[in-house]
C-alpha cells in the first residue's frame, strides 16, 4: 500500500463509520476537524513560512462575529443595501468573515514586513487581546453574553442541524483544504513560500517577492482560521466572546507545534491531542488540585517547553515514520511535458554584461570602496581577489542588488540598475551564489535547483492548490534536473541538501543559479573550504560555463584557483583598485605583491 | 474635561507609565542580552505583589514551593549536565538553587518578619531567583534556537505561570496596605503618597540600573553581550552569566513594580500580564533595544491609557493595544533594510 492509498482507506473508513459512531465521538471529531482548520493554517505560518501568530483565535471570532451578526441582525442586510435569502444569510455572513479577516491581516501583516519577524507575532497578540475586549464591549454583538439564535447551516436545500451532519461538512472541508495545500507547497510557489525560512536575501535574490509572499500566507492563515469561526458559529447557534481570547490563540499555536508545525497533517494531529487531553485533564486536575480553576494550562505549557526542547519537530513525524514501515514509498514519477519554460535571449560572445562605474560605498566614516570600475563580458571568467577587508563583500552585494553604492553606477545589460533590488537583478538576468550556503536543507537537491527557475514560471497559487500546473511543474523539473546533471550531481538529485557535503552543497548553489537562465553568473567565494578534488572539478565546470558563453565574475580568496582559471583579475585593496589584467600581469604587479606580502618597505 | 480632571488623569498616568517604564526596561534588557522575548515578565508583578498579600495576612505564598520545586529541578539538571561532562558553574547554581531560595524559606517559614519592608524585602528574596532558574530550565537548553522558538517558549512559560497564579493565590485579587498614607495637595490637586512612593521608586530603579550599566564591570558585560553576543563569548564573558543576570534583574524588577501597585489597584493572579503586555508596547516604540525610547513610551501608554479610561472607559484596552500599530507602521518606515534573520 502507498501512502496514498492509505490516507484514502483511512477517509474511506472514518466516512463509512460516520453513521455509526457514538455522539460524544462525532462531537470530538467536529471540534478537532474546526480546530485542525486554524492549526493548518499556523502550520503554514509557522513551520513552512517561518512565521507565527497568537492571535489566530481572534480571526475565528471575526468570521463567526460576522456570520452571526449578518444572520440574526435583521438592519444588517440593509447595512450592505442588500436584500437576501434566509438561506443564503450564512453565505453572505461567510464573506463578510472573509473580508473582515483578510482586510485586518493585510493590515497587520503589512505593518510589520519591514521589521525582524518577532514583531508580527508580537502584533498578533495585541490584536488578540484588543478584539477579545472589543467583542466584549461593543452592544450591537451582545456584549460579554454573545449573540444567540444564530441559523442552522443549509447546503443545497438540508439543513445540516445534528452534530453529525455539520461535522460531515466540517470534514469535507478540512479534507479538501489538506489537499488544496499539500498541491500548493509541492509546486513553485510551494518552493517559493517555503524559501522565506531561509532567510530573506536568499529568496529575493531568486526573484521571489517575500513581503508579498509573507502576506498572502498571513492572509491565507486568517481566511482558514475564519472558515472555522463560521462553523463554529452554525454549529454552537450562539457566539460569546470566550472562545476568541488570546488563551485559545496560543492553545492553537500549541496544536501546530506540538502535532508537528512542518507538516499539514501535524495540525490534524495536534489539534486531536489537544483538544482530547484538554478534555481529559478537565475532568481530572480540579479533583487533583482541589479547587476548579484553568489548570490544564499548567500541563499544556509543558508539554509545550518538553516538545520544543525534545522534539522540535513535533509528533506527526514519529508517528509516520511509525506507519511508513508499513508503508511502499511512492516512486518519483517523472512527467513528460511539452511545455517550455520562459526563454531569454543572451548577450553575444565578447559583450559586457555587467559593469561597475566609480562605485563607492560609504558607512559612515569607514569608505569601504573607494571608485570601483569593474567589467565582466559574456564568455570570460573575471576573478576579484583581495586580502581580508579589502571590502570584495561590499562590492559583491552593490552588483548584485543587495545593497545601494553611496555613489557610482551599476549597470545591468546597460540598464542602469540604482535604487533596484536584487529582485530586479534576477529578473535582469543575474544570478548569484552565496558564500554561506543558503540551501533548504531538509528539501531534496531537486526542489532546491527548481527554486533558482522560479521566475522563468508563472503559475500562481490557485492553479497550484488545483493541480492545473503540473505541464509547468514538469518544465521545471526537467530543468532542474538537466543543470544538476550538468553539474555533475546527478546521483545526490533526490537526497536532501542538508545531507551533502560542503563542495556538493556549493554546487548545489551553482545549479540553482543556473536554472535561472542567468547572462551573468555571480560566484561568492566557491572555492572556500573544498577539498583540492571538490575545487578541480568546480575548476572544470566554470571552465565548461565559459566555454558556453556565460560570464561569470568570481570573487575568491583562493590564489592558486583563481589563477588557473581566470581570463582577467581585478585586486581590490583598502576599498580601492590597486590592479587589473591577466593572471600573468597581476602576479608580477609590484602592488599586489605588496598588498599579499605585506608592507611597501621593500621586503 | 475642565483642568483638575486632566491633571488628575495625568498623574494615574504618570503612576502607571511608572510601572510600564520598569517594565519596558527589563524586557529591552531580557531581549537584548539574551533574545528571548519574555512574555512572563508580568507574572513576577502578580507573584511579588500577591506574595506580599499572602504574607500580611499571615499565611506561607506558594511562590516558596515554586521556588524550592524549581531550585531542586535545577540542581538535578546541573548535576546530570556535570555527569555528561558539561563544564558546570557550581559557583551560580550554589547562589541562585541553595543560597538565596534557603535564605528566603527561613524568612518566610521561621523569622515570619513583621515589619511592612521586612515583608517587602523577603518577597523580592523570593522572586529574584525564580527568573535565574527559570532561565536555565526552560530557555537555556534551547540558547541556539531563533527568536521566534524563544517567543513560543515564553508563551507556553506565561500559560504554566499563569496556571501556577491561579492554583497558589486562588481567582480572588488582593491589595496590600500602602507604604505611605501620606495626603498631600499638589497645586490644587490631591496626590497620594503612594503615587510618590511608586514614582520615586521607579526613578531610583531607572539611576540604580542606569549606573550599574555604566559604572560596574558586570554591567558593562552585560551591554557587551548585547552588542555583540558572539564578540562578548570570545571576550571571556560567559553566555550563562549574561543569562541569569539579566533574568535576576528582570524578576527583581518585577516584584518591585508588584509591590508598588499593590497597594493601589487591586492585583488578580492574572493582572501581571496586561501590565506586562502594556510594557511591551513601550518598548516596541523603542524597538526592543532603546532604553530612553522604551521610558519615553512608557510615559506615552500610561497616559493615553488614563485618558482613554475617562472617554471611552470600556474601550481603554483595546485603544492601548491598538496603538501598537501606529507604532509598528511608524519604525517600519524607520528601517530601511530587509533584515536577515539569523
Amino acid at each position: 500500500m502507498t501512502r496514498r492509498q492509505f490516507t484514502l482507506c483511512a477517509v474511506a473508513l472514518l466516512m463509512a463509520a460516520w453513521g455509526f459512531l457514538p455522539e460524544f465521538t462525532i462531537t470530538m471529531l467536529n471540534y478537532i476537524g474546526l480546530y485542525a482548520l486554524v492549526a493548518v493554517g499556523l502550520v503554514m505560518l509557522t513551520g513552512v513560512a517561518g512565521m507565527t501568530s497568537f492571535g489566530q483565535a481572534a480571526f475565528v471570532g471575526l468570521g463567526a462575529y460576522a456570520t452571526s451578526w449578518f444572520c440574526t441582525v435583521p438592519a444588517a442586510g440593509a447595512f450592505f443595501g442588500l436584500s437576501v435569502g434566509s438561506a443564503l444569510l450564512p453565505w453572505v455572513g461567510l464573506l463578510l468573515g472573509f473580508a473582515l479577516s483578510a482586510t485586518v491581516a493585510w493590515l497587520l501583516g503589512s505593518v510589520t514586513l519591514r521589521l525582524s519577524g518577532h514583531y508580527l507575532p508580537l502584533g498578533t497578540i495585541a490584536w488578540g487581546l484588543s478584539l477579545y475586549f472589543l467583542f466584549g464591549n461593543l452592544e450591537f454583538l451582545g456584549g460579554h453574553t454573545g449573540m444567540s439564535g444564530v441559523p442552522a447551516l443549509a447546503v443545497g436545500g438540508v439543513a445540516l442541524r445534528s452534530v453529525r451532519e455539520l461535522g460531515l461538512l466540517t470534514w469535507s472541508v478540512l479534507l479538501l483544504i489538506l489537499w488544496a495545500l499539500h498541491n500548493l507547497l509541492d509546486s513553485r510557489e510551494g518552493r517559493a513560500i517555503r524559501s522565506l525560512k531561509t532567510g530573506r536575501v536568499m529568496a529575493e535574490s531568486m526573484g521571489i517577492d517575500t513581503a508579498r509572499y509573507r502576506l498572502k500566507v498571513f492572509v491565507l492563515a486568517a481566511l482558514l482560521a475564519s472558515l472555522s469561526g463560521w462553523m463554529y458559529a452554525h454549529l454552537q447557534r450562539f457566539v460569546n466572546p470566550t472562545p476568541f481570547n488570546l488563551n485559545i490563540g496560543i492553545e492553537y499555536l500549541f496544536m501546530a507545534v506540538v502535532g508537528g508545525a512542518g507538516h499539514l497533517w501535524g495540525a490534524v494531529l495536534g489539534a486531536a491531542l489537544i483538544t482530547l487531553m484538554k478534555q481529559y485533564l478537565q475532568d481530572i486536575l480540579p479533583s487533583l488540585l482541589g479547587s476548579s480553576g484553568n489548570f490544564e494550562v499548567i500541563v499544556f505549557g509543558m508539554l509545550m517547553l518538553l516538545v520544543l526542547q525534545r522534539f522540535s519537530e513535533g509528533m506527526w513525524p514519529s508517528l509516520a515514520g511509525f506507519v511508513n514501515r508499513f508503508l511502499r514509498p511512492i516512486a518519483a514519477a517523472t512527467e513528460q511535458t511539452q511545455r517550455n519554460l520562459t526563454e531569454r535571449i543572451l548577450p553575444q560572445r565578447g559583450s559586457v554584461v555587467l559593469t561597475a562605474a566609480g562605485v563607492s560605498k560609504r558607512f559612515g566614516g569607514l569608505l569601504a570602496n573607494n571608485e570601483v570600475d569593474l567589467d565582466v563580458k559574456a564568455g570570460e571568467i573575471h576573478a576579484l581577489i583581495g586580502p581580508n577587508g579589502a571590502g570584495k563583500s561590499t562590492f559583491f552585494n552593490m552588483i548584485s542588488g543587495v545593497d545601494d553604492p553611496t555613489s557610482g553606477t551599476v549597470k545591468l545589460l546597460g540598464r542602469d540598475m540604482h535604487g533596484q533590488s536584487s529582485r530586479a537583478f534576477a529578473a535582469g538576468g543575474l544570478s548569484r551564489t552565496f558564500q554561506h550556503v543558503r540551501l533548504l536543507g531538509p528539501r531534496s537537491v531537486l526542489d532546491n535547483v527548481a527554486l533558482g527557475a522560479h521566475l522563468r514560471a508563472s503559475s500562481g497559487w490557485i492553479a497550484a492548490m488545483l493541480r492545473l500546473d503540473r505541464g509547468e511543474e514538469a518544465a521545471l523539473m526537467r530543468e532542474a534536473r538537466q543543470q544538476i546533471e550538468r553539474c555533475g550531481l546527478g546521483p545526490q538529485m533526490n537526497e536532501t541538501a542538508a545531507s551533502l557535503a560542503l563542495g556538493q552543497q556549493r554546487i548545489v548553489e551553482i545549479a540553482r543559479a543556473l536554472a535561472g537562465q542567468p547572462s551573468v553568473l555571480l560566484l561568492d567565494e566557491p572555492a572556500a573550504g573544498l577539498p583540492h578534488r571538490e575545487k578541480v572539478a568546480l575548476a572544470r565546470l566554470l571552465t565548461q560555463l565559459r566555454g558556453e558563453g556565460m560570464a561569470i565574475l568570481v570573487v575568491e580568496h583562493d590564489m592558486e584557483f583563481v589563477m588557473n582559471i581566470a581570463d582577467r583579475i581585478t585586486v581590490l585593496d583598502f576599498g580601492r583598485v590597486i590592479a587589473h589584467g591577466t593572471p600573468a600581469q597581476v602576479q608580477v604587479d609590484p602592488k599586489v605583491l605588496a598588498a599579499y606580502l605585506g608592507g611597501d618597505d621593500g621586503n | 474635561m475642565d483642568s483638575q480632571i486632566a491633571l488628575l488623569l495625568g498623574q494615574d498616568g504618570i503612576v502607571n507609565g511608572a510601572v510600564y517604564a520598569l517594565m519596558a526596561l527589563a524586557l529591552v534588557l531580557v531581549f537584548s542580552v539574551t533574545r528571548v522575548i519574555f512574555i512572563p515578565q508580568g507574572e513576577f508583578v502578580a507573584f511579588g505583589a500577591l506574595t506580599m498579600a499572602t504574607m500580611q495576612v499571615g499565611r506561607v505564598p506558594g511562590t516558596l514551593w515554586l521556588l524550592l520545586a524549581l531550585s531542586a529541578v535545577t540542581l538535578l539538571v546541573e548535576t546530570v549536565r556535570h555527569q555528561r561532562g558539561v563544564a558546570v558553574d557550581w559557583k551560580s547554581s550554589i547562589f541562585w538553587a541553595v543560597l538565596l531560595p534557603a535564605a528566603a524559606a527561613c524568612l518566610v517559614l521561621f523569622l515570619r518578619p513583621t515589619s511592612m519592608y521586612g515583608q517587602a524585602g523577603t518577597a523580592l528574596l523570593l522572586i529574584t531567583p525564580l527568573g535565574p532558574l527559570l532561565y536555565r530550565l526552560a530557555y537555556r537548553p534551547l540558547a541556539h534556537a531563533t527568536v521566534l522558538t524563544l517567543l513560543i517558549v515564553s508563551v507556553a512559560l506565561h500559560g504554566v505561570l499563569v496556571g501556577l497564579g491561579l492554583y497558589f493565590f486562588g481567582a480572588e485579587g488582593s491589595r496590600t496596605t500602602a507604604f505611605s498614607e501620606l495626603r498631600l495637595e499638589l497645586g490644587g490637586i490631591p496626590v497620594s503618597g503612594q503615587s510618590l512612593v511608586v514614582m520615586g521608586v521607579a526613578s531610583l530603579l531607572v539611576i540604580l540600573l542606569f549606573l550599574f550599566f555604566e559604572r560596574t564591570i558586570v554591567g558593562k558585560a552585560l551591554r557587551a553581550t548585547a552588542m555583540n553576543r558572539i564578540g562578548a563569548r570570545l571576550m571571556g564573558i560567559p553566555t550563562e552569566l549574561s543569562g541569569d543576570l539579566s533574568f535576576a534583574l528582570a524578576a527583581l524588577v518585577g516584584a518591585v513594580s508588584g509591590l508598588l501597585i499593590a497597594p493601589l489597584t487591586t492585583v488578580y493572579y492574572d493582572t501581571g500580564f496586561l501590565i506586562g503586555l502594556k510594557g511591551f508596547v513601550a518598548a516596541i516604540i523603542g524597538g526592543l533595544t532603546s532604553y530612553p525610547m522604551a521610558l519615553a513610551g512608557a510615559l506615552i501608554v500610561g497616559l493615553l491609557e488614563s485618558f482613554s479610561s475617562f472617554w471611552a472607559s470600556a474601550f481603554k484596552e483595546v485603544i492601548v493595544f491598538t496603538l501598537i500599530i501606529p507604532v509598528l507602521w511608524w519604525r517600519s518606515f524607520n528601517s530601511h533594510h530587509v533584515e536577515d534573520e539569523e
